[in-house]
């Protein structure tokens, strides 16, 4: 049961987030306040045509992340 | 509308304040519009509203003042946005406050109703979008939700203008009630405890079945998927443009026959009630035939498409596009959320310029702001239609899908130029790194295509007359008096196109062109007519024709396909029109940017033409 980055996860994969490093406080923030805290159920849904950015799942809605930002967004999956 | 369904008249005091806040994409401004009656532009992507809008409405006595606040997903001050709402609900100004949020997506309005509720009791929520949840088996029970946060909590469907009512009575019961100790948050007063008791609540209140699922997973597979996105979209846009051209027939020639049929009377009118000839000319001649010629060969293309996008946008296909172009916006240094304030621009380059303020990252705001002007607005798609229509799509079976796919291939040309001077900036003169993004893709919401296309559609010709009676009518006066006050041996319309021939020469077309991309700075939709108008004040054809009359004007005055070919890329890279440079100097504060933001688009379309005129001279093309 390892931690792995966001951006690691494949379309229709989920995962359990398990924290933030190296983010940005803003961008901790706003990712915190969209529903992306320790314990939520994280799925990737699909990937942009062109690769990046790619839209992810949590209870409050769906959302689009870059990779540069997804990779620093810790997941463990189950 | 609400008056009738409310219950006599209130013992409330004369005016209150009541505030909006909400999520973006929540049905906010659906609610405003249909409490004060006014027409705010709504769209289902983050960002539609973008400034503190005001309407009133009047219960009995009581004048209520509705503050619709910009969609925010926070209250913590981090973009312009949050802290403008911020700020309003601590001023004081509002004495209650309504929470807009999607029943579909409850938890994330509960989180921003939590936040609310730290700073006051005077609330009121209102679960929103009640009909979509229903139709994706989303049961809200909002009773038990109001027993536990301790504020009511109605249900809506503002769309059909259910619910309203009861949520103006709540909310001014809410603002007149004595005041009451603020509730105590049982939720631990940071993000992450917020979001575990939204959460919490919405797992005690809110029943899921999700029925409906299947049509937007397929629909997202197909406007996301890696080899249908790209072909879907253009597909879509063509597809657009088709029924643009197609739809806009019609009433063009009917328009131009009407006006026809009254020209001369209006003439013989004017002379009857003895209004001096010289004055009958200028405003027949002048201020009628411009503006006419505005009515009917403008106004028909910018009022089919313009409803035809809006129905897109409510549909929630714009997050998509941005969401698909992230990449090429991203490697230009540029924000994804650029794609979004890029299609705005389709619609009005001003409304574009507004539209910026999604993007946090100030240079990237910057980069978004200048480049807007890049894309063709309502106004130029029936110059480019036009001249389309007239010089390269010719005539027979399928000449509407040609002129389709020829102004598609000229809006990949604008793209094209977006991204590429985007890219430029970030190299030059705005220099850094792109920053953090987050994208909302809300669920695909069932447009009510017959409400949208005719609010839009009244709307749009609404403006537009407006706007024709107020840029084309003086411009057309301005142009007759030119082309009748004599200067030396000819006219001074002729010394001024005479003056600029030289350099419309160079760029691939003649003075009067010149002339009236000049002239028509107030608004872009004018520049055709106002060039016509040049050319017969200087010929003898005196008749207000159709489409190919025109098409024998503009050739019996040295037009050729390379003529054509120049205007349009230069209607496509110029300099904003007026109103979007003010709006460009009002969002940046500096008239340096703005001109910059002139500049830059001009520069492009000079050499543009430089380029094409002088292959095409030596192609022997005209």
């Amino acid at each position: 049961m390892s931690t792995i980055p966001l951006s690691a996860l494949k379309p229709g994969q989920s995962a359990s987030l398990v924290g933030c490093e190296f983010m940005p406080k803003a961008m901790h923030l706003r990712l915190q306040e969209l529903g992306f805290i320790p314990g939520t159920r994280v799925t990737c849904l699909y990937e942009s045509p062109l690769g990046d950015p790619c839209a992810y799942r949590v209870p409050d809605g769906v959302f689009a992340l870059r990779a540069r930002d997804a990779c620093r967004i810790l997941v463990q999956c189950p | 509308m609400i008056p009738e369904a409310f219950p006599g008249s209130l013992p409330y005091k004369r005016s209150c304040t009541i505030a909006l806040a909400g999520n973006p994409n929540v049905g906010k401004s659906t609610v405003f519009n249909a409490l004060t009656g006014l027409h705010q532009h709504t769209g289902n992507w983050a960002g539609k509203t973008v400034e503190n809008a005001e309407g009133q409405l009047r219960i009995g006595d009581c004048t209520i003042t509705l503050a619709d606040l910009p969609g925010v997903y926070s209250l913590t001050p981090r973009s312009a946005e949050e802290r403008a709402a911020r700020e309003y609900l601590l001023s004081g100004r509002a004495d209650a406050v309504i929470v807009v949020c999607d029943a579909t997506a409850l938890s994330r309005g509960i989180h921003l109703v939590l936040q609310i509720l730290e700073l006051t009791n005077r609330c009121v929520v209102c679960c929103n979008l009640m009909d979509e949840a229903e139709y994706r088996g989303i049961h809200v029970d909002c009773p038990a939700l109001a027993a536990v946060l301790g504020v009511p909590v109605i249900p809506a469907d503002a769309r059909r203008g259910r619910g309203l009512p009861a949520l103006i009575e709540a909310a001014l019961t809410a603002a007149f009630a004595d005041s009451a100790p603020p509730i105590t948050p049982f939720w631990e007063s940071t993000p992450t405890g917020r979001v575990k008791c939204a959460r919490e609540l919405c797992r005690n209140c809110v029943r899921q079945e999700d029925r409906g699922e299947a049509w937007r997973r397929r629909l997202d597979r197909l406007l996301t998927g890696r080899l249908t996105a790209f072909p879907m979209m253009a597909l879509g846009l063509a597809l657009i443009f088709w029924i643009t051209i197609r739809a806009a027939n019609v009433p063009s020639s009917y328009l131009n026959a009407l006006f026809n049929r009254i020209e001369p009377h209006l003439l013989t009118f004017l002379q009857a009630i003895r209004i001096p000839s010289p004055v009958t000319q200028a405003l027949v001649y002048g201020v009628w035939r411009v503006t006419a010629w505005v009515v009917s060969v403008m106004l028909p293309p910018m009022a089919v498409f313009f409803p035809l996008f809006t129905l897109a946008e409510d549909a929630g296909l714009l997050p998509r596009i941005a969401f698909n172009l992230d990449r090429a916006f991203s490697c230009c240094r540029a924000c994804g959320k650029q794609a979004l304030t890029t299609c705005m621009g389709f619609g009005c380059n001003a409304v574009g310029v507004t539209g910026c303020r999604i993007i946090d990252s100030p240079r990237e705001r910057l980069i978004a702001l200048l480049t807007n002007s890049f894309v063709p607005c309502n106004g130029r798609f029936p110059t480019l239609i036009a001249l389309i229509s007239l010089f390269f799509a010719g005539t027979g079976l399928f000449s509407s899908v040609q002129s389709a796919v020829i102004l598609f291939a000229l809006i990949l040309l604008s793209l094209f130029m977006t991204l590429a001077i985007s890219r430029l900036l970030s190299a030059t003169l705005l220099r850094g790194l792109p920053s953090s993004f987050t994208l909302e893709l809300p669920p695909y919401r069932r447009p009510q295509v017959l409400r949208v296309l005719l609010r839009s559609l009244l709307d749009r010709t609404v403006f537009v007359l407006g706007r024709a009676i107020s840029a084309a009518a003086p411009a057309g006066l301005t142009l007759w008096l030119l082309g009748n006050i004599p200067a030396g041996d000819t006219t001074l319309l002729t010394r001024i196109a005479g003056f600029l021939d030289p350099v419309g020469h160079f760029l691939g077309m003649d003075g009067v062109i010149m002339l009236a991309f000049i002239l028509s700075l107030p608004a872009n939709e004018i520049m055709l007519p106002i060039a016509l108008m040049g050319y017969l004040s200087q010929s003898t054809i005196s008749e207000l024709g159709s489409l190919d009359v025109l098409g024998q004007l503009l050739r019996a005055n040295g037009w050729t396909s390379l003529t054509a070919l120049c205007t349009m890329f230069f209607s496509l890279f110029h300099w904003p029109c007026a109103t979007t440079l003010l709006t460009i100097r009002k969002e940046t504060g500096s008239w340096r940017y703005t001109a910059l933001a002139a500049l830059l688009p001009t520069a492009v379309g000079v050499i543009l033409c430089t380029l094409t005129a002088s292959v095409g001279r030596m192609l022997g093309l005209g």
